[in-house]
């Protein structure tokens, strides 16, 4: 009988393997979210300026809800744009 | 005592001094009802992401300051509404975080590990290039340029 350690891969497994999400506020510490670094917003939108889903980003709900209002009080303010084209 | 924080966009048609008076008025008038101004932040003349009374970019002002009610601030809201000078307000109460990151900011604790990281980083390849650009250089132009001189006579 082959044991575990006989068994050859033809290819590498880890390859396909997702690494895993985490919240970048959590695991950082961040605990205010400023809504006028544009820059640091820019990376909770997508190139049309909408913000992106907790599955992308893979923020907990309760930071979500913070970047949310953040980048709506920076569009108020101009920071950010509403609507935009090819905005990265 | 409750920490509030207001930021606002002057129109970047006046001129300098205006832009300053403006900004002046509303200090004055938060220290006329009894607030505790904790920090004024000139953000400057900034681009807007888009275009607001025609204008693409405008002045940004934030203060901060401490008050026992909130009451006045509708008022407060009201006045800036009613300034064609300023483009766009938003005011917020900040909570224990919000004064903390501010704090920091001030600071000048947060942003600056992007700094340090930016230093680091040419300094590192700097010194190993240094020796090695001493060498090819008088070697090269002896030997490149007849051979360019060859070419071009040929043609």
């Amino acid at each position: 009988m082959a044991t575990k350690d006989d068994i050859k891969f033809l290819s590498n497994p880890n390859i396909g393997q997702q690494r895993k999400k985490y919240c970048r506020f959590k695991k950082f510490g961040i605990k205010h979210i400023d809504y006028k670094d544009g820059d640091f917003l820019l990376q909770f939108i997508n190139e049309q300026g909408k913000l992106l889903p907790r599955r992308i980003t893979g923020n907990s709900l309760k930071y979500q809800r913070k970047v949310a209002t953040a980048v709506k009080r920076a569009r108020h303010l101009g920071i950010l744009p509403y609507l935009a084209d090819l905005l990265k | 005592m409750k920490q509030y924080e207001v930021t606002f966009v002057v129109d970047p048609v006046l001129s300098v001094d205006e832009v300053k008076s403006t900004a002046q008025t509303y200090i004055d008038w938060l220290q006329q009802n009894g607030c505790k101004l904790v920090h004024v932040d000139e953000m400057g003349l900034r681009q807007l992401a888009y275009q607001i009374n025609r204008r693409s970019s405008g002045f940004y002002y934030c203060i901060e300051f401490q008050s026992e009610t909130g009451d006045f601030i509708t008022k407060f809201e009201l006045a800036l509404q009613r300034d064609e000078r300023v483009m766009r307000y938003l005011t917020i109460s900040l909570d224990k975080f919000g004064i903390k990151y501010n704090q920091d900011k001030r600071d000048g604790k947060i942003g600056k590990k992007v700094v340090k990281k930016d230093k680091v980083a040419p300094n590192a390849p700097t010194p190993s290039p240094a020796p090695v650009v001493e060498a090819p250089p008088v070697e090269v132009p002896k030997v490149e340029v007849p051979s360019v001189a060859d070419v071009s006579e040929e043609n």
